[in-house]
């Protein structure tokens, strides 16, 4: 059997003292399969550690303890020079389309530059079909964006010309960290679109981090949902996001607000004192003090991920658990 | 909160009363000087804000309605300036004040919570202290009992502890902040309240928050509030009625139900079909964002380069807003050829 293109194994990231430091991320594994390009939305609050995914992924940070493999080979472990390989193989677009670029610079130098670097291209004719290449692919041209500077062009025409700068370099995953959170909403569309093209055309999986439940509904094919650095439920985004089991995951989309309306809020909804958020111990479930469900059980050890169906819908939440039926949950 | 109110009951008791509208906006312009032209921002706008309601102002980046309300705020700093208009706001015309007097209204009749209105709190200051300040500034010194008794209540109506007053913004979370942002907002009993996106940079669930914050403080005030944001989510849930505003024109206003069921204008459609949805799911809509140049806009409608209804009368002239069914003014000359979106 192939190795896996991404291998996360029982990682955790702990910022500060092992013992009594923050947890960002605990414990996490997730597999993305070679030869099914999929975009994996990694969703959850401020805090919750999807942050701290992506950058491990990308090796910006080391992991505490675990591995992450890609392409079979241990990133962790990796010297500079497999770095160099590594960053063909999986490149980054991150939230803010207007610190990424240099201002003094024209656009098209974000393209020299990562031509250069990596080597892509022999002569400078192959160069500029490379790059009228890549701007196709997220709908532009080159004679609208390569002689301008940064600041001619919109938020979203900024982010797509950084997606085509990750796609000049081929690789075989893009970790895109809130890639619209900064867009406005009428030009998301064009970068999701992007997005699903590059998956299904080009065979490019992606790590979507985004707060942004709606648009993980209608591009993301896995989820993973976390609070407070523990992975809470995971599974086909559609479903999970359709029909949420986790307390905490019920409140979140709930809170979504819909465009109806005759369709309000229901309720109001109180947010424990900061303090008690932060003290959440380091044992149990970390939504206990929020959660209206919460038992002796929840305190005692994080709940292992029950399986809800058979499609690979799975939640941590004692609910779920052997003993427990549907009653009481909706 | 979840007010599910009957709008329909509601704007008609509102037009039966004949009680004049609280603030009212008359053919505002703004523009932005450059070396090429002016950028018209904002460019003729009217608008009425009735007793109690919130106002929802949207469109997309660029449409001009952050500027709208520096415009009504009389905080447009060079190279903007208002080129023409009337802000009326109890019986007098904010815009011909001198800025002395501007000075006073603000706070105490007109106030506003920014766009990320969370760093806009001193940083080293205790956030009881900096409305303390507010208050002070405003009405002069005053008895330390009743200043303390003041905040606490404005702390107890936003829905933060006490203990919050002696807290640094570092300490406190961006919906805590947020929240101290509302409170001081209010603190000076101003009677309209613009909140400038107050919640889009919070989490979902924080943001449900502070928006159920805001209607609280609304409806226990009787404040009137105008709501800026691109969230149609947010609107809907939130809004009583919306202006909807493309590239520094007004070209719709309507109760939120209306704008919902039956958009009058093209551009409202395209703004409402865009919004994602957590149920099923939609090839996704690729707009375009605005597409003239803001220092030569087109002749005639604003919006007929973008408009998938345009014809050539469209060019002619630009349509004013005519009254399309009681509540919803459009300014599009096929507003009655939109056809009906099905319920959700």
């Amino acid at each position: 059997m192939p190795d896996p293109l991404l291998e996360l194994r029982n990682v955790s990231k702990v910022y500060g003292d092992p013992e009594t430091g923050v947890v960002a991320l605990h414990d996490f594994s997730l597999t993305i399969d070679r030869d099914k390009p999929e975009i994996v939305t990694v969703a959850g609050e401020s805090g919750s550690g999807k942050s701290t995914l992506a950058n491990l992924v990308l090796g910006f940070v080391r992991p505490t303890s675990g591995t992450i493999r890609f392409d079979g080979r241990d990133i962790v472990a990796a010297s500079p020079g497999d770095h160099r390989d590594y960053y063909r193989d999986v490149q980054a677009v991150f939230q803010d389309p207007f610190s990424s670029y240099n201002p003094f610079y024209r656009v098209g130098h974000v393209f020299d530059t990562v031509i250069r670097n990596f080597g892509l291209a022999g002569d400078r004719a192959k160069a500029r079909d490379m790059v009228e290449d890549g701007l196709n692919a997220v709908g532009l041209k080159s004679v609208d964006v390569l002689r301008k500077y940064p600041h001619q062009l919109s938020g979203g025409q900024r982010q797509r010309i950084m997606m085509a700068r990750a796609y000049l370099v081929k690789p075989r995953l893009i970790v895109a960290d809130e890639p619209v959170s900064m867009v406005d909403v009428s030009l998301r569309s064009s970068i999701l679109d992007v997005m699903t093209r590059l998956r299904d055309e080009d065979g490019i999986s992606f790590i979507y981090v985004t707060h942004d439940l709606s648009t993980a509904y209608q591009v993301g094919d896995r989820i993973v949902m976390f609070y407070q650095g523990t992975l809470v439920e995971e599974g086909w985004a559609t479903e999970v996001l359709s029909g949420p089991k986790h307390p905490y995951v019920r409140l979140l989309i709930e809170s979504v607000p819909r465009p109806d309306p005759g369709a309000r809020w229901e309720g109001e909804i109180q947010l424990p004192e900061e303090a008690m958020q932060q003290k959440a111990r380091l044992t149990g479930c970390r939504f206990v003090p929020r959660c209206p469900y919460a038992m002796k059980a929840c305190s005692d050890e994080l709940p292992p991920m029950h399986a809800v169906g058979t499609s690979g819908h799975r939640v941590s939440c004692v609910l779920y658990g052997p003993g427990h039926d549907a009653a009481g949950r909706s | 909160m979840a007010r599910n109110r009957d709008f329909e009951e509601q704007d008609a008791a509102v037009r039966r009363s004949g009680r004049a509208p609280v603030l009212s906006v008359r053919n505002l312009r703004v523009f932005y000087e450059t070396p090429r032209g002016d950028i018209r921002a904002v460019d003729g706008i009217d608008l009425d804000l009735r007793p109690g309601e919130t106002l929802g102002l949207v469109g997309e980046s660029g449409c001009g309605k952050s500027t709208a309300v520096m415009g009504i705020l009389s905080l447009v700093a060079p190279p903007g300036r208002v080129v023409t208009g009337e802000v009326w706001l109890d019986g007098e015309d904010l815009l011909a004040l001198p800025e002395p007097e501007l000075r006073r209204r603000r706070w105490t009749k007109l106030s506003l919570i920014p766009q990320g209105a969370m760093n806009s709190l001193n940083p080293t200051m205790r956030v009881g202290a900096q409305i303390a300040d507010v208050i002070v500034t405003h009405e002069g010194r005053t008895g330390r009992r009743n200043l303390a008794d003041r905040i606490a209540e404005l702390f107890q109506m936003v829905g933060l502890s006490t203990k919050v007053r002696d807290m640094y913004p570092h300490q406190l979370s961006g919906g805590m902040k947020q929240r101290v942002c509302i409170a001081m907002a209010v603190a000076l009993n101003a009677r309209v309240v613009i909140a400038d996106e107050a919640t889009s940079a919070l989490d979902v669930v924080v943001q449900r928050v502070v928006a159920q914050t805001m209607a609280r403080v609304r409806d226990r005030l009787g404040v009137s509030m105008i709501m800026i944001g691109h969230d149609m989510g947010l609107m809907a849930q939130m809004a009583d009625r919306i202006a909807v505003m493309y590239s520094g024109h007004v070209v719709e206003v309507a109760r939120v139900d209306q704008l919902f069921r039956h958009p009058g204008h093209p551009y409202s459609k395209i703004l409402i079909d865009s919004v994602p949805t957590l149920s099923g799911r939609k090839p996704l809509k690729i707009t375009a964002g605005i597409t003239h140049d803001p220092r030569d806009p087109p002749e005639g409608c604003i919006f007929r380069l973008r408009c998938p209804l345009a014809v050539d009368a469209c060019s002619q002239a630009r349509p004013s807003r005519r009254e399309l069914r009681p509540g919803q003014d459009v300014a599009c000359i096929r507003a009655g050829e939109m056809t009906e979106v099905a319920d959700a």
